[in-house]
């Protein structure tokens, strides 16, 4: 098993009345509520925190990309991800993802998690999301209906990019480069494994099989909700005879909060998950899908965008009580939250796990707190899962032996003897 | 109207069929052919009318062969010669408008008529258009008509968003055609045809609603500034559906090229 501690990293700071007074969280959300000497505690925090996960002995700590969004401060996770590779040791670095298809040319997202796992010494998991039709096509502009195809030229271009050891011309239809000459490399050889999150489509689906990429379904519906989606994926794997049923070809955000009991999971977390149910996911229903974003097929089998709600938001005003049940989240006591997450591994067949501990507006010490007790009492109960799949590293960082860390410079002392002067 | 269809090189057209007299060309806007089938049956009335579907409007297969604005100015002449039409009246509404001004430039010695009736395809920062891909159902009704609340009212019969089936049913038709529409005019619809106005040598009338909330008349002025033979109907109680608010005075100023 797989266990990737992630931060969204929302805005903690959007007024009571938010969802009553704004228009949406994402696209337009009033830039007037981001305040740039807040953020530069916040980001800290944040980054600390996730430091703090690869400490108490997670698997992976994760970032993704989201453009002007109120529960999403990481335009460029791959900023981020730099400056985490320099301050941890043996953790992944897990990169869920960067939207390949709005990079000019996509070739600088091969260059860059090149970088970064050069930096990290092999620890980079890639990650390559068609993206929300917010952040696509809203924020970025992209054409929804010629999406998909830009998308899949821009992982043609970056897979060759990284197998090709002469330099080629790749002319596509939306990137023209005559050179292209992959500078640095990866360490990992051809590539770093590579997730996809996906939001259903049959024709994603088909992508990861096609590719041996990992399938990962990034919802905040929770894993009852999710399993329908994960089923069809399992149901695709078996149709199409893929050579084993690894779960490690899948994985799952859920949204956690860990306490000493049950009771304390609520006094603890519930107005943190109330602020990121009911705050940060009111999202305008008319960017949740551009016309042509999804495809035909994927709107025919019924699945519906998780945004595509009803206007006034994407949860009714949800008690701690219904998300529980309804397993949006899972929260309580040690004991609980292992009991829940065995039926999520085991019914979403998920080797890859992405633990959503930071949740809306809580503070630094009660996710240490939640990640803590999660870390210690929950994750080693967990990890017996899949014996037969132990092995299957296709889909893991695989890091050098031997890997140098940050701050080993020589002191000023020693310099002058070295240098021989 | 009778619905027909054709072969083309890049894929097979439907189009609506009808009328007698001198031949004319009308190209629907992003919203397809459902508003204007009164006014295309009055249109019939003194035109031999040709209305053909963007692929993927109506029952028509989508293309995917179709990208960029140059893909559509080309195919939507390659669906008037495969209708056999040569120099015939050119009109286009909205979308439509755009198109057949990209025809009319590309091709100048082939329209000497040419109606555009509250055309897209500019773009003024001082006045921007709003984001017809971004509007929930019951937000058209202000920017499409003049009288917001019959215009409601014909655009919610036999329409239930809470009905699942409906509901699905209708996302697919907008993935299809409003995706077909994005590919021109996504996220703004601003192509360039702006810079190569100049180029159209056609009789021309452009045809706006005064009231019009999605385009506003206001870009009928660089319409007329750039196309040099080009003459202005402003049309009174009419929004952007001109065609369906009132199809007589188009009709009428249409007319008049012939």
């Amino acid at each position: 098993m797989k266990f990737t501690w992630f931060n969204l990293m929302p805005w903690p700071y959007l007024p009571e009345d938010f969802r009553q007074k704004n228009h949406s969280v994402w696209v337009d959300i009033d830039s007037k509520l981001f305040d740039p000497e807040k953020s530069h505690e916040l980001y800290n925090t944040y980054m600390d925190l996730l430091e703090y996960a690869a400490k108490v002995g997670f698997d992976g700590i994760g970032v993704n990309e989201h453009h002007q969004n109120g529960y999403g401060l990481m335009p460029s996770p791959n900023l981020i991800a730099a400056s985490l590779a320099r301050r941890t040791q043996d953790v992944a670095i897990v990169v869920l993802g960067a939207s390949i298809a709005l990079y000019n040319p996509p070739l600088r997202v091969a260059e860059e998690f090149a970088m970064l796992d050069c930096i990290s010494g092999g620890r980079l998991v890639a990650g390559f999301p068609v993206g929300t039709s917010m952040d696509t096509n809203y924020c970025y502009g992209q054409i929804p209906a010629l999406t998909r195809e830009k998308y899949r030229e821009a992982n043609d271009l970056i897979l060759r990019a990284w197998h090709e050891r002469e330099p080629f011309a790749f002319n596509g239809r939306y990137t023209k480069l005559r050179y292209v000459n992959l500078w640095p490399r990866p360490i990992q050889q051809p590539h770093p494994p590579i997730h996809i999150p996906g939001g259903g489509s049959v024709e994603t689906f088909d992508f990861c099989l096609d590719n041996t990429y990992s399938y990962s379904y990034l919802s905040f519906g929770g894993y009852l909700r999710g399993k329908t989606l994960m089923q069809a994926y399992w149901d695709r794997v078996a149709e199409r005879n893929t050579s084993d049923l690894s779960p490690y070809r899948a994985g799952f955000a859920q949204t956690i909060c860990v306490a000493e009991t049950d009771q304390e999971a609520e006094r603890l977390y519930s107005e943190h998950i109330s602020y990121f149910y009911n705050r940060c996911l009111h999202v305008y229903p008319g960017f949740a899908d551009a016309p042509g974003y999804r495809t035909i097929k994927t709107i025919q089998k019924g699945v519906l965008s998780q945004y595509a709600r009803p206007a006034g938001g994407l949860f009714p005003e949800l008690p701690w009580k219904d998300l529980v049940e309804g397993g949006y989240i899972v929260a309580g006591s040690p004991e609980t939250v292992r009991q829940r997450m065995e039926e999520l591994i085991q019914q979403l067949r998920v080797g890859n796990v992405f633990c959503l501990l930071h949740i809306g507006d809580m503070p630094k010490e009660k996710c240490m707190y939640s990640t803590r007790l999660f870390a210690e009492k929950v994750m080693p109960r967990l990890r017996n899962f899949f014996p037969e799949y132990e092995s299957d590293n296709r889909f893991w960082s695989k890091p050098l032996a031997r890997r140098v860390s940050a701050g080993a410079l020589p002191a000023d002392s020693e310099v002058a003897s070295v240098v021989g002067v | 109207m009778e619905l027909k269809t054709i072969p083309t090189p890049r894929v097979v057209v439907h189009y609506y069929e009808g009328g007698k007299g001198q031949p004319l060309v009308f190209l629907h806007g992003a919203g397809g052919l459902d508003l204007d089938m009164d006014f295309l049956d009055a249109l019939s009335q003194r035109f031999h009318v040709f209305a053909p579907l963007v692929p993927g409007y109506g029952d028509s297969e989508e293309c995917p062969e179709l990208r960029d604005m140059l893909d559509f100015t080309l195919h939507t002449w390659d669906v008037v010669a495969a209708l056999g039409l040569r120099d015939p009246i050119l009109v286009g509404f909205s979308m439509g408008g755009m198109i057949a001004s990209e025809m009319a430039a590309v091709a100048p010695h082939d329209v000497s008529r040419l109606a555009l009736i509250a055309p897209a395809g500019l773009w003024l920062d001082e006045h921007p258009i709003a984001d017809i891909f971004a509007l929930l159902p019951y937000q058209l009704p202000h920017y499409l008509f003049y009288d917001e609340v019959a215009g409601s009212k014909v655009l919610s019969t036999g329409t239930d968003l809470s009905d699942p089936k409906f509901l699905q049913a209708f996302l697919v038709r907008n993935a299809r055609q409003l995706g077909a529409a994005s590919k021109i005019m996504f996220p703004i619809p601003d192509r360039g045809l702006l810079t190569r106005l100049y180029r159209i040598q056609a009789k021309t009338i452009l045809i706006w609603g005064e009231s019009d909330r999605l385009i506003p008349p206001i870009y009928a002025q660089v319409f007329l500034k750039r196309i040099a033979n080009a003459d202005l109907a402003m049309i009174r109680e009419a929004g952007h559906v001109v065609p369906y608010e009132k199809p007589e005075a188009v009709i009428r100023a249409i007319a008049a090229l012939a």
